[in-house]
């Protein structure tokens, strides 16, 4: 899976990890890249990002195309998923490495929301939150990049070094979700 | 309490970190006094009522002026520091 | 009902087929499924359940819900004992172990129920007026002895090691109990489409229909419910939360709930005990009902006096005869339709007692009318009741006594936001006023309104209101025709006839103690409560608030209104902290963030320390090696000698990119960094606006547009925070930005005489002194990897940081590692690092702590005159940089082998240790293997000018005086040959 050599954060934690209707696992680390304009250069990044059929993400916003994706990151940046920026990009916004400073983690099953409910201090409802859309809050008290794939497929990315305690904080809820959804 | 991240939508108050009131947010010249940088560092009303003032929302960044009401503990308004810087 | 206390045909909620054997008091007894430990012990004919708090009367169940006073039971799992657990709340399971509470050796026999012979002694205030003499009796032996005979309970003392869970929640409209309010608005507002959650505290849902069972629409009670309940269960859009008690409600819509979970189950498994929500809600309804209070009358504490409303409840919800022959004393309809009730079911009212003139008489039961209760009689359990009415007294036979003194809307929630509710003389009850909760409205009986069928409509109506507030629309409802009955009160609180009265039953306050704090002038509602501890139990005055101010009242000859109420503050109900806690317990206390080096440093034994969130290794010991010290001066000496190894990845590394990055870094670090050139580094200082330290670190210029600043490891997140606030207050317009790239970047020290070689045994293409002159950066190749390196130091030698991507990172340590091994050197810690820099003199925030100045550790010259930077004007106040501040020094024991500690006071050789004579402290203090001696940092006033002075360090904490010399705070190489070579 990884190059020789090199570790994923979730490296050792044993995942995949099952409980009950949720599936917990860890997601491969492509390229990722930090885009941040300057002031009022959103625009131009977005005509910048075009080649690869992207713009920059509105806040929440999540898109994609031909394999690379970008998505809201934080207050006027966003992360660039599994494409090299282009060259004319780093005119109009400062663009960080950070393929090796998150953990990704892939949290699937019917009971995905309800787990998150355990952590995550955010309206989960479809409605507040729908497939295709990010929000930067909290997993338990460690940072998280939220990014809702579909109904039941959430991306959770923390940072790297946090990984192993962020599998911890998911396993005790996926644990106690499994007991109730037992329960009933 | 909850408070509106112009960025991100109304979050919990967990997902914040308090700085102080708005004053910070206008910086005496260096050479404007000792008076004038007291007043900026240190002298503070304490209303009963409203007051407007700093919230970082850690998980996007944003710094946030936020209008509340100290008795009530309704917030009526925020918006983004930078924004302020705008205009 | 023949000998046993089980009712036939009656009890929807046990199933007696599934017989449920428990232990109290270590009693091995049987109920069934579907029975709260109450019931359960009722049907087993146990009637003392404990002992009251103070004068340790025999107490048996009072009331059928959380509310409860006296059934405070302890429940034992393993080795973990909840104290204080409501036997009308607790169900019972296979096995449960319950144990009665404040009674040695047991409820029937208790030792100190002499306390209620001395009960003229014991009155409010007794503690504070005798237990004041002589001063020093209080530690030694009042407190002692207090402690052990007060208290409601005990723990186990050891920890919880039960699971618990805290979740979020969402939705429109949160309904607060469902009861027949809250089942309406529930169904409305589900029926609309909204998002509901339906909460109620009890196990069923249906409230006081469970107990009173009307008719309702045509239908009985429970085939009404259970119609009610199939549609509510089958809309996707509401969710009923049973067993969840709302405890508190919060700003902006925020509400807790505390839900048992897994406490009725034999084997929970997983479950956890109790989960503690987070509820946001746009809008709620608070239909937690009402609360029948009792009557003060004396000698009304005994088993078998409980609250008139709980008698049904106990016959129709569990199937059990609260008593075989009862009197009901009330002075409401309500009462009388209890004691209707309980003659239909076959419970003999031996007689109905009211205050109230005018009732009717002509019942299946005895009516006293104009009539009060004066007296009891049975210790262990009801016996008789004494009645006295215009004909005088009558003592009738009766085991059990029910009594109503009127219903109490249950609208704590409502004054949680420091709201005060409104008296309402028709129904004698506060009530509460809209808009005390913003977005909360009461009703049914928590509004005041009690027949069904007006609780019916007012749930509905309440559903509507809500709902068009958010734009939703409803749609018109059926309300079912339902009981309908008008409720008469007459006023009346407390029998005047001698004897203590109670009203706190848990605290045993009687009405003679609201009097005497009355007489003494504790007339505010306040102050008698905090002087009798009326409403301080676990009921929290549920049962006794309006009562004793009704009392205190009387005694002020203030009305009630005037007299006002005391405030009720979350929670509701008692909640464990440790479902507060939920996750905080040993791994979820905090996050934990490890290096990519840390199982390489574990598996080297390397005990790890943390260090903020991070964990780093404190020491890499070797075989010979049998105490930290040893390791610790074996590293240190292998840097000085050879080449050591450490991972510094846990410093906060921050890309600054764009046109104006310079000009924000010169505003952010005293120094000036726009003039750095590329490929350089520069050491800086952030200021805090007021002038002092707030972090040190290095900037390193990667190219014309983009810095690489370095932070400490603790202040990292401050320190991104502070930039943030600094770009977005005061350079919004500026053409830069900043991310945090700490994640990113593995970076390991290399330091030592050796180091070069051992890099240029790592590195594509080798660097030299030239090449890389000190405090210069540069991009570098590992095979593949691209990486930089940073020529710097924080141990004095010569030194280097390489960085490449967190991903090669554990390779690329047990590298290093190997490398540095096979050059006399190896991997360092925490430990060795920490006197390498103390030997250097460097500081860390053991000295920028937040109370000093640049002046004070020497750097001042480092704050530029040229241009201005956040701090500055405030550093230049005339306070901050007096000689006469405390200022970094070095100290040295005379006898080298001494040991200074940090921490430690520093006074002049002769001079007392007190704060009065104090010079200044030690900040940080090691062994030197180097210079062969203790060494220490700390502040001394006017320190720079006082080298050569020796002075006494004082560590009262370890009762060590120590005479050190004081020096300039650079102990090793002072001219920095080492590190520039």
């Amino acid at each position: 899976m990884a190059e020789s050599g090199t570790t994923n954060p979730a490296d050792g934690l044993g995942l995949p990890l099952d409980h009950g209707a949720c599936r917990l696992s860890a997601l491969s680390c492509g390229p990722a890249w930090l885009v941040a304009p300057f002031p009022g250069q959103e625009g131009a990044c977005g005509a910048a990002l075009a080649p690869l059929g992207l713009d920059f993400p509105a806040p929440g916003q999540v898109l994609a195309e031909k394999g690379a994706r970008i998505v809201w990151a934080g207050r006027a940046q966003a992360l660039l998923f599994d494409a090299d920026p282009p060259g004319a990009l780093t005119r109009h916004a400062a663009v960080t490495d950070q393929a090796d400073g998150w953990a990704r983690l892939m949290l699937q099953g019917a009971d995905a929301q309800t787990v998150l409910a355990r952590l995550v201090p955010l309206d989960l409802h479809a409605g507040a939150f729908p497939p295709g859309r990010a929000a930067r809050t909290l997993l338990g008290h460690h940072p998280l990049l939220l990014i809702r794939d579909t109904e039941n497929a959430f991306e959770i990315m923390t940072y790297r070094s946090m990984a192993g305690s962020a599998v911890h904080e998911l396993q005790e809820a996926m644990r106690s979700v499994a007991a109730r959804a037992a329960l009933s | 309490m909850r408070i509106s991240c112009p960025c991100c939508g109304l979050r919990d108050r967990r997902e914040f970190t308090y700085l102080g009131h708005e004053t910070f947010l206008y910086r005496p010249a260096a050479d404007a006094g000792p008076e004038a940088w007291d007043d900026y560092l240190h002298n503070r009303d304490n209303p009963a009522g409203e007051t407007r003032d700093l919230w970082y929302h850690d998980p996007c960044g944003t710094w946030v002026l936020v209008t509340r009401d100290t008795v009530t503990h309704a917030v009526t308004a925020s918006r983004a520091v930078a924004e302020g810087q705008r205009a | 009902m023949t000998g046993g206390w089980r009712i036939p045909g009656r009890g929807a909620e046990i199933d007696r087929s599934r017989r449920r054997r428990f232990t109290f008091g270590g009693r091995v007894l049987e109920g069934f499924a579907g029975d709260t430990l109450a019931s359960a012990l009722m049907g087993a004919g146990v009637r003392v359940l404990g002992r009251s708090f103070k004068y340790h009367r025999p107490r048996g169940v009072m009331t059928a819900g959380s509310e409860e006073p006296n059934a405070l039971v302890a429940v034992l799992e393993g080795t973990q004992r909840t104290p204080n657990v409501r036997a009308t709340v607790q169900e019972v399971y296979k096995g449960l172990n319950a144990q009665p509470q404040n009674c040695w050796p047991g409820p029937h026999l208790d030792a100190l129920a002499i306390n209620d012979f001395l009960h003229p002694f014991l009155g409010a205030g007794f503690y504070y007026k005798t237990f004041m003499w002589p001063r020093r009796f209080w530690e030694r032996v009042y407190e002692p002895v207090i402690r052990r005979a007060a208290g409601l309970g005990s723990l186990s003392g050891r920890a919880d090691t039960g699971r618990y869970e805290k979740a979020y929640a969402f939705c429109d409209l949160l309904v607060i109990g469902a009861g027949p309010a809250g089942l309406m608005a529930a169904l409305r507002a589900g029926r609309a489409g909204a998002d509901v959650i339906l909460a109620e505290e009890d196990r069923a849902v249906g409230g006081r229909l469970l107990a009173d069972l009307p008719a309702i629409g045509g239908q009985d009670t429970h085939g009404w419910l259970a119609a009610l309940l199939a549609e509510l269960r089958a809309l996707p859009n509401v969710r009923i939360m049973t067993r969840t008690t709302v405890t508190g409600a919060h700003d902006g819509g925020t509400y807790g709930a505390i839900e048992r979970v897994g406490l009725h189950l034999a084997d929970p498994g997983d479950l956890p005990r109790e989960c503690f929500w987070r509820i946001v809600a746009r809008r709620t309804i608070l239909a937690a009902g009402a609360l029948e209070r009792p009557i003060a009358h004396p000698a009304n504490d005994r088993p078998g006096v409980m609250l008139a409303s709980a008698m049904p409840a106990y016959v129709n919800r569990w199937g059990v005869a609260p008593a075989r022959r009862v009197v009901i004393f009330g002075n409401n309809d309500s009462a009388l339709d209890t004691a209707r009730g309980l003659t239909a079911a076959g419970i003999e009212v031996a007689a109905y007692v009211d205050p109230r003139d005018g009732i009717s008489v002509t019942e299946e039961f005895p009516v006293y009318r104009a009539a009060q209760v004066v007296g009891t009689r049975g210790r262990l359990g009801l016996r008789e009741v004494a009645v006295r009415h215009a004909g005088g007294i009558s003592v009738v036979q009766a085991d059990g006594l029910g009594l109503s003194g009127g219903w109490n809307p249950t609208l704590h929630l409502s004054c949680h936001m420091n709201g005060r509710p409104e008296w309402n003389e028709t129904i004698a009850a506060f009530v509460p006023r809209p808009g005390m909760v913003p977005g909360l409205e009461a009703a049914g009986a928590a509004a005041g309104r009690f027949s069904t069928s007006d609780c019916l409509a007012d749930g509905a109506r309440a559903a509507a209101v809500a709902l068009a507030d958010l734009g939703i629309k409803v749609a018109d409802i059926d309300l079912p025709l339902a009981e309908d009955r008008p409720y008469g009160i007459a006023p009346f609180w407390a029998v005047d006839a001698g004897g203590r009265a109670w009203l706190d039953f848990a605290n045993d306050v009687t009405t003679k103690d609201v009097g005497q704090a009355a007489r003494e002038g504790f007339a505010s509602v306040e102050h008698m409560k905090r002087y009798t501890t009326q409403g301080m139990a676990p009921d929290q005055g549920k049962n006794s608030n309006v009562a004793a101010l009704a009392v205190l009242a009387d005694a002020t000859g203030q009305g009630i209104a005037a007299t006002g109420t005391t405030t009720f503050r979350p929670p509701y109900v008692p909640v464990s902290i440790a479902a507060l806690g939920a996750g905080g317990q040993g791994a979820g206390f905090a996050p934990q963030r490890l290096t990519v080096s840390d199982a390489t440093s574990r598996a080297m034994g390397a005990p790890m320390i943390e260090a903020g969130l991070w964990y780093r290794p404190s020491y890499f010991p070797r075989a010979e090696e049998t105490t930290w010290r040893q390791a610790c001066d074996r590293e240190v000496t292998m840097v000085r000698g050879a080449v050591g190894v450490c991972d510094v990845s846990t410093l906060g590394k921050i890309d600054v990119q764009g046109p104006d990055a310079g000009q924000f870094l010169d505003l952010l670090y005293t120094n000036t960094m726009s003039s750095l050139k590329p490929g350089r580094v520069r050491y800086g200082l952030m200021l805090r606006e007021d002038g002092h330290v707030m972090e040190d670190g290095t900037c390193a210029r990667l190219d014309a547009a983009r810095f690489l600043i370095t932070t400490t490891t603790a202040a990292a997140a401050q320190v991104m925070r502070h930039m943030d606030f600094v770009q977005q207050a005061f350079c919004a317009q500026q053409r830069f930005r900043f991310a945090s790239v700490t994640e990113h970047w593995a970076q390991f020290a290399i330091a030592g005489p050796r180091a070069r070689d051992l890099l240029n045994g790592v590195l594509d293409e080798p660097v030299t002194g030239e090449s890389l002159p000190f405090m210069g950066c540069q991009p570098v190749r590992v095979g593949a990897i691209a990486g930089r390196l940073f020529r710097i130091s924080f141990s004095g030698e010569a030194g280097y940081e390489i960085a490449v991507p967190a991903r090669h990172g554990a390779a690329l340590f047990a590298r290093l590692v190997r490398a540095a091994e096979a050059l006399g050197g190896g991997a360092y810690g925490l430990e060795a690092l920490n006197v390498l820099r103390i030997e250097k003199g460097f500081v860390t925030h053991a000295e920028i702590h937040g109370r000093v100045t640049a002046f004070d550790i020497g750097m001042q010259r480092m704050i530029s005159p040229a241009k201005d930077c956040i701090g500055k004007a405030a550093s230049q106040r005339p306070g901050l940089m007096e000689e006469t501040r405390e200022q970094l020094v070095g100290l040295r024991p005379v006898d080298p082998q001494d040991e200074i500690a940090a921490g430690a006071h520093l006074y002049a050789a002769d001079a007392p240790a007190s704060a009065a004579f104090g010079q200044g402290y030690v900040t940080s203090a090691c062994y030197s293997p180097t210079l062969q001696g203790w060494l220490g940092l700390g502040f001394l006033t006017n320190g720079r000018a006082r080298h050569g002075e020796v002075l006494r360090v004082h560590d009262g904490l370890r009762g060590r005086k120590v005479m050190a010399r004081v020096c300039d705070p650079v102990f090793h190489d002072p001219e920095g040959r080492a590190m520039r070579g």
